[in-house]
């Protein structure tokens, strides 16, 4: 699925026409979606070398997953938010919210943890529907009424928990976060459920990117030179081969880890091939030209706020069952890291531009980075510059490319 | 006295239009020297020459002013000169007060420190010269357009003005307002300041005018002395049209069917000054297979009237009714308009009509999603042989449809905004300056998609400010002038003169 996007994304963009230096123009036109995948696997490669290979360690890539499960949940919804022209900054506040909701429903009152966890949903969709409503139909900056609602979210975990952290939660209701795919093979120190997973996704990703390939071959003249396509698609397969083969032996696909692929899936599909995701694009790349076109803009910018609320409530719940306890510190500043994954991955903050794997290829540099940068024993106070500048050479990286074009 | 200006032989052009073609203009001291002419026939080009908008080396030519050459680089040249120009939008901060707006880049300071004694005193000797009766410290958003022009005015002279340039300065005021005005230039004209009046308002040019010269088509075609108001408007007028029409337009046979589209007693109010009509008590048929013009001004109504219609995407307290085949029919937002079967192709196609950033064939189906979509998912397949098919047929020249719109030149990108409502699929087409900025040899390809559109019975709109364009491919023309049709001509018989009379003559009654 993620190849088959990446290669959806770049067949509508164009460029020159002429078969001589066809690989070159097609590197220059296509170095962003190249040049992100490059860095990752090169920082992945730098980290590996400099900790003496625990970055790729079964349990240590284990461990990169749910430290990241919920920076890319939500990534995906800020996406959808930044492509349509806004920005949200109340997630880290939802995100510690919903938990502190989700502690007091599960922990103090007896709640079933299910009903508690599509309660939080609910009510995540309908934060979101709130700050959506202001934005979309009142035309209030969405940066002033999302950094009110990040305020006014703080505020309410603090008066729900009283200051104090709530827990632990039912087992049931930690396996979102620490449980593994059972071992149903009964295979001993080998997964194979997670195995056979992991190569069914490879095999659907590679007939999908062939498929698409074959259909588009000839219908337009941005076809992705062979030798790139085919190194393109062994590295990634060759990758995530490795990542189920390394999970396996330990044990096995985490639930947040399905979950996640799933909803990158379903985003992935959203963003590119529907028409709702066609709208989204649209509204950025021109919401008057889109209006004009009988779009209803507003509508839809409302819901990509409801949509972020609700993932951000599913990060909360991912975040509160993998600490086990709500506190009232949680996803103090979160915000900033989805954003900045965003921003990573490509997406343009004048709206329009960006892709959901990029979003998430962008999540894992600055997961990648925290992790190894932590295995190194860097202090935090390193690690936040360097962090910083990362998201600066890569927004300086897509302007320099942008200007060239 | 002497001659304050000469521009010798200015020609400007930009890719594939000459927008001046050796323009001479001279202006004597303490004169009123009106510039006429039609909406794109070179005027404001000329000013942003003699302004430095346009700076020295851009344009072919010599400007002297006061007797010597003057080389330009940046409209701060041309202020410090004694040059200043005031636009028809006007550059005012509106939350800064009157002093501030006046001394703005100019600030009466010591060092950095802004001294306002000084500065509200100056002001207030400034308003004084322009009669406005306002505190210097009332903030430019509190007062009417009038005053706000002569805020503008004000502005000027604090800069030492020796040739004040206005473009369309009534445009926008009331009766009173540009009596004032008018008023004001003669004084100033008393005063030894020379002033170049751009308008379309030929009585009031008549009326303080000393010298009239008429630009067509990017040429000065005639200098009229008209002290003491000796010249007719029809003089004038003859000038400012007076151009052949040879076979610029695609001939075509008119089919002429039914009436599919009409409009009863529209009304629509400006959205900021909601006492304002910008549409008034406006009703126009269409029939099938038929091109109507609407003919008008700029700032006439005109596209405030479509737009309005189209999902009322303009105004408020919007009144009439729209009826499809004879049955009302609701127009309330963008989609039921489409719905309907009405489409409307912004004059802005940059703004309004193009996600730029994007694809030719994403910009296609972007009014008619459906079209190409099983349920919600998008077919590419479809969209590629949709995009194909239009590229062939109206003769999108591109290298692949994936390629960004921004990329094409303008006319092609207005043959992608036309082949976006083409797949809309309308009974209705509302054609806002289909060829605003584009090139001869285009333009003659959007006539010939209008005439095949309405062979196939069609109804089409063309809005355009170029009469001639109007003449060459409709049937019939309404005239339009401030928000309300002030005529209605069948094409055969209507000529430019006959379009301008109407206009100038409706804008006596007021």
């Amino acid at each position: 699925m993620s190849q088959d996007v990446i290669h959806q994304s770049s067949a509508a963009k164009p460029a020159p026409s002429g078969t001589a230096g066809a690989s070159a123009s097609f590197i220059r036109k296509h170095m962003r979606e190249y040049g992100i995948l490059l860095a990752l696997i090169a920082i992945m490669a730098f980290f590996q070398i400099v900790t003496d290979g625990i970055l790729l360690k079964p349990i240590n890539l284990t461990n990169l997953i749910l430290q990241n499960s919920y920076v890319i949940i939500m990534a995906l919804g800020m996406l959808l938010v930044i492509v349509s022209g806004h920005i949200d900054l109340s997630v880290g506040s939802v995100l510690g919210f919903v938990g502190a909701l989700a502690a007091v429903m599960i922990v103090q009152w007896d709640m079933n943890y299910i009903l508690a966890g599509v309660i939080c949903l609910a009510i995540g969709a309908l934060i979101g529907a709130l700050q959506g409503y202001w934005i979309a139909y009142w035309k209030i900056p969405s940066f002033i009424v999302t950094l009110a609602g990040m305020l006014v979210f703080k505020g309410l975990t603090l008066w729900v928990l009283a200051g104090q952290s709530v827990g632990p939660f039912p087992r049931g209701f930690q396996l979102i976060s620490s449980g593994f795919l059972p071992d149903v093979f009964g295979i001993k120190g080998f997964n194979l459920l997670s195995m056979l997973l992991g190569l069914a996704v490879v095999a659907v990703m590679l007939v999908f990117a062939l498929r698409s390939r074959f259909r588009n071959r000839g219908s337009s003249h941005d076809d992705e030179p062979a030798l790139f396509f085919f190194g393109r698609n062994f590295i990634l397969a060759a990758a995530i081969v490795y990542i189920t083969w390394a999970l396996s032996t330990f044990r096995g696909f985490p639930n947040v880890l399905v979950v996640m692929a799933l909803l990158i899936a379903v985003y992935s599909f959203i963003t590119t091939r529907t028409t709702i995701g066609r709208r989204i694009y649209a509204v950025g790349g021109n919401e008057k030209a889109t209006r004009l076109s009988g779009i209803n803009t507003e509508r839809l910018v409302f819901l990509t706020f409801a949509n972020m609320g609700m993932l951000a409530a599913l990060a909360g719940l991912v975040f509160a069952a993998r600490l086990n306890t709500a506190t009232p510190k949680a996803g103090l500043g979160f915000e900033l890291d989805v954003i900045a994954a965003v921003f990573i991955g490509g997406a343009s903050m004048a709206g329009g531009v960006g892709t959901i794997i990029g979003a998430v290829i962008g999540a894992f540099i600055m997961g990648v980075m925290n992790n190894g940068m932590s295995i190194m024993g860097i202090g935090i106070d390193y690690q936040q510059v360097i962090k910083g500048l990362v998201l600066l050479l890569a927004v300086i990286f897509d302007v320099y490319n942008k200007n060239r074009a | 006295m002497g001659t304050i200006l000469q521009m010798r032989e200015i020609t400007k052009t930009f890719p594939g239009v000459i927008a001046l073609d050796n323009v001479n203009l001279s202006v004597e001291e303490g004169e009123i020297h009106a510039l006429v002419g039609e909406n794109g026939a070179g005027k404001s080009t000329l000013m942003k020459v003699l302004s430095g908008v346009y700076p020295h080396g851009s344009y072919d030519g010599i400007i002297e002013f006061k007797g010597e050459e003057c080389r330009f680089s940046g409209i701060a040249d041309s202020e410090k000169r004694g040059i200043i120009i005031i636009h028809q939008e006007l550059a005012l901060v509106p939350l800064l007060s009157i002093a501030e707006n006046i001394f703005l880049g100019n600030e009466r300071a010591n060092g950095g420190v802004i001294d306002w004694s000084q500065t509200f005193g100056r002001t207030r000797e400034l308003l004084a010269k322009v009669g406005l009766k306002e505190s210097p410290q009332t903030r430019v958003t509190d007062l009417g357009l009038g005053k706000q022009q002569l805020v503008e005015i004000a502005k000027a002279l604090s800069k030492e003005v020796k040739l004040l340039i206005l473009d369309e300065p009534t445009s926008s005021l009331n009766e009173t307002d540009s009596e004032a005005l008018l008023k004001l230039l003669l004084e100033f004209k008393a005063a030894g300041i020379s002033s170049i009046l751009i308008s379309h308002k030929l009585n009031e040019i008549s009326k303080v005018a000393d010298t009239i010269t008429v630009l067509r088509d990017g040429s000065a075609v005639s200098t009229l002395d008209a002290d003491g108001g000796n010249v007719s408007e029809a003089d004038i007028i003859r000038d400012m049209v007076g151009r052949s029409l040879n076979d610029r337009y695609p001939p075509r046979e008119p089919k002429i069917g039914e009436t599919i589209f009409e409009v009863k007693n529209w009304t629509a109010h400006h959205p900021q000054h909601s006492e304002r009509k910008v549409c008034d008590d406006v009703s126009f048929h269409v029939k099938a297979g038929e091109v109507v013009g609407i003919a008008g001004l700029m700032g006439a109504g005109r596209t405030e009237l479509a737009m309005s219609l189209f999902g009322k995407s303009y105004g408020v307290d919007i009144s009439g009714e729209v009826r499809m085949h004879g049955k009302a029919v609701d127009v309330s937002t963008v989609n039921r308009a489409i719905n309907a079967g009405i489409c409307y192709a912004t004059e802005d196609r940059k703004t309004y009509g193009l996600v730029l950033d994007d694809t030719i064939r994403r910009n296609i189906p972007l009014a008619n999603l459906d079209g190409i979509a099983n349920g919600i998912v998008v077919d590419e397949n479809r969209e590629l042989a949709v995009a194909g098919d239009y590229r062939q047929r109206i003769r999108i020249k591109c290298s692949s449809t994936a390629q960004e719109v921004i990329n094409l030149s303008g006319g092609n990108q207005q043959k992608v905004v036309l082949a976006k409502w083409l797949f809309a699929g309308p009974e209705v087409l509302i054609l806002d300056e289909p060829t605003r900025g584009i090139d001869v040899g285009a333009k003659y390809e959007i006539y010939a998609i209008i005439a095949e559109l309405a062979k196939t019975g069609k109804a089409i709109v063309v809005i355009s400010s170029e009469m001639p364009e109007l003449l060459g491919v409709t049937d019939r023309i309404y005239v339009m002038n401030e928000g309300r049709f002030v005529g209605e001509l069948p094409t055969k018989d209507a000529s430019q003169e006959k379009i301008m009379s109407l206009i100038i003559r409706s804008g006596h009654r007021n």
